[in-house]
């Protein structure tokens, strides 16, 4: 049979990506301490549990709050660097979106180190703010790079036909230019905000007594007996995850529906 | 007063110079084109009219306002884009309507004003629709629309039809020409199809390399042209190398295949001086006579047909005259009763000097 090779290969590979997201609830629902076959009885409790421990929800709220700044500070600091690029000539704009871009090849352990010294350098103390700082940083070339085709492709005519039918410059902006970019603005929101969310090293380096969530996770991998808890969580945020997505592609799917643009993939 | 005046207006893309030294007025009401092969600046000049552009020197004023240092929101002007420029997002309506945005019209007042914006560009009961879902020629309707909406003293027009097929762009040029005679706001369109230039216009300005080479009425560029250049780029022209000697004191042209004649008196006027110079005779004014037919006026010479062309109504010959260097074009209208002469055949065609159009030479 044609193809059998590459389909079995196909079947593998996506066992491989997603049998440890499977393992996640089945452990989470398992009556045992001991992350292992065979598994014991069923269980709800370790999401009880989940519920009563103060600092989980300290860290929860800590990096939703500072994803959500990053995802928005990132996402415009995005939209005005693209837009930029798109328009305007200026001396110097290849080297200087090249610099913006290079965080992103950077190695993480690097950048969070050298924000440390700057940081302690300037005296100011190691917060959530300070990660919110790493977090653009490293957020803003992703929401770039995702901008930057949805500006390309904007039509100038577009907008100076508004401008000529009256239109501020901030009213075509706001009229044609933001919803013709929408798709892309929400993609750019969505990837800061997850990439923020578990982000490790930044946020291990700069957190200070706010503790992220994967932080807090981190601590907690001392205590073997903590590993349901943990894996209950993590079925949680799957599930979020999943529907975050599908609620993204579905607004997608709208606006390109609403522009009749050719519907071309996207993340699902 | 001219509604639209420039005065000496250059424009430079950093070292090139696309407009140079324009000077043109425009009146109120006038259907005036911008013509022009590709690259000339009809759209730069344009773009300097609606305020895209800024020019380097000159003055740019509409009805009488120096427009230096408006916007493109706040000058008279709407600009119909080439690729039309619709905003996809958006209904039909709501493309329509934009203009009225900021203005204080009451709601209902502007919905009235969108239905009758759509009436006049022949879109009834389009306002719902989707714009991206639109045809071509439907979408120029929605840019005309959408212009004129704002009752602005000029509308200008990029090349508006040059994206649809020929049938399609025949019937709008003809419903333009009646649009515009109907809301009487000044027209200006860029084209670069003279005959679309030709039929629509009240003047023209012919453009080449940034500079108007003539400015005149259809009939006024296409019987007398100023250079070969516009001759030859409005319509079909032979031209034909000659001299023009005195003689009897008195201009004689001189041309070979055609003969010498005296020039006609119009052309004395226009400023002859002794000389190489080329003529230029239309197509239509030279006509193959039949064997035997009722002799017309004018002058006869003999020739060869070298080359047949057939159009439905109409045929064109290429005719190599006896003594000629180069052959010659000649149109003749298809009728019934008049026999299509085949290649090889000897013919006698009549032409007529007052048709002569002359172009010093250098
Ligand atoms: N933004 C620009 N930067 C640099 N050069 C330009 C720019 N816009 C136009 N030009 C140049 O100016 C000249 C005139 O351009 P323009 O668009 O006015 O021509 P056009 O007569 O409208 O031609 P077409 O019929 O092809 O549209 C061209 O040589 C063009 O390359
Ligand atoms: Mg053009």
């Amino acid at each position: 049979m044609k193809g059998a090779g590459l389909r079995v290969y196909t079947a593998l590979y996506l066992v491989f990506l997603y049998l440890p997201i499977v393992l996640l609830p089945i452990f989470a629902f398992n009556d045992s301490t001991v992350i292992a076959f065979p598994l014991g009885g069923f269980t709800t409790g370790w999401f009880a549990e989940l519920a009563a421990v103060e600092a989980l929800h300290a860290a929860v709220l800590t990096s939703v709050k500072i994803a959500v700044i990053t995802a928005l500070v990132s996402t415009l600091l995005g939209i005005c660097a693209a837009r930029a690029a798109a328009r305007y000539r200026f001396p110097g704009k290849s080297g200087i979106l090249g610099l913006i871009m290079l965080p992103l090849v950077l190695p993480e352990i690097i950048v969070a180190v050298s924000l440390l010294v700057v940081f302690l350098q300037i005296g100011l103390p190691l917060s959530a703010l300070t990660v919110i700082l790493g977090h653009v940083l490293i957020c803003t070339p992703f929401a770039i790079a995702i901008l930057n085709p949805a500006f390309q492709s904007l039509d100038v005519s577009l907008e100076e036909a508004a401008v000529d039918l009256g239109e501020t410059a901030w009213g075509t902006f706001r009229l044609i230019v933001l919803p013709l970019v929408m798709p892309g603005v929400i993609s750019s929101l969505l990837i800061a905000f997850t990439i923020s969310m578990d982000e490790f090293i930044i946020a291990f380096f700069l957190s200070g007594s706010d503790a992220t969530l994967p932080v807090y996770l981190w601590g907690q991998f001392r205590f073997p007996q903590r590993l349901p808890v943990v894996m209950a969580l993590g079925s949680i945020l799957v599930l979020l995850s999943v529907l975050l997505l599908v609620l993204a592609e579905l607004a997608r799917r709208r606006g390109a529906r609403r522009r009749g643009a050719l519907d071309t993939g996207g993340f699902l | 007063m001219a509604l639209i005046s420039l005065t000496g207006i250059d424009k430079f893309y950093g070292t090139y110079h696309a407009l140079r030294g324009i000077d043109l007025d425009i009146a109120e009401g006038e259907f005036f084109s911008l013509l022009g092969p590709s690259g000339c600046g009809k759209t730069t000049l344009l773009r300097t009219i609606a305020g895209f552009e800024h020019p380097e020197n000159g003055v740019l004023t509409i009805d009488g306002q120096n427009m230096k240092g408006v916007g493109p929101n706040r000058r008279p002007t709407n600009l119909v884009f080439q690729n039309y420029a619709i905003f996809p997002h958006l209904t039909v309506a709501e493309n329509v309507g934009f203009g009225l945005r900021r203005s204080p019209l009451s709601r209902a007042d502007k919905t009235k004003a969108v239905a009758e914006a759509l009436a006049m560009a022949g879109l009834d009961g389009y306002g719902p629709r989707a714009a991206h879902a639109l045809s071509g020629g439907q979408r120029q309707r929605v840019a005309l629309a959408r212009a004129l909406i704002l009752k602005p003293k000029v509308l200008l027009l990029d090349e508006p039809l040059s994206a649809l097929d020929r049938k399609l762009r025949e019937q709008m040029q003809t419903e333009l020409r009646r649009l515009q005679r109907q809301v009487g706001i000044t027209f200006i369109l860029v084209t670069h199809d003279q005959e679309e230039a030709l039929i629509m216009s009240d003047r023209i300005a012919v453009m080449f390399d940034g500079r108007i080479a003539q400015l005149d009425t259809p009939e006024g560029l296409y019987l007398r042209p100023n250079s070969r250049a516009v001759g030859e780029f409005i319509g079909l022209m032979n031209l034909l190398p000659g001299m023009l000697r005195p003689e009897d004191g008195r201009l004689l042209a001189d041309i070979p295949g055609l003969g010498a004649i005296p020039l006609p008196p119009d052309l004395v006027a226009h400023g002859a001086a002794p000389g190489p110079a080329t003529f230029g005779l239309r197509p239509e004014s030279l006509s193959l006579m039949s064997p035997g037919g009722a002799l017309p006026t004018g002058q006869f010479v003999d020739g060869t047909v070298t080359e047949r062309t057939y159009y439905g109504d109409m045929t064109y010959y290429e005719v190599a005259l006896d003594g000629a260097p180069d052959p010659v074009t000649c149109s003749m209208k298809n009728l019934v009763s008049r026999p299509v002469l085949e290649r090889g055949a000897r013919t006698r065609l009549a032409w007529e000097p007052g048709a002569l159009i002359l172009f010093p030479d250098g």
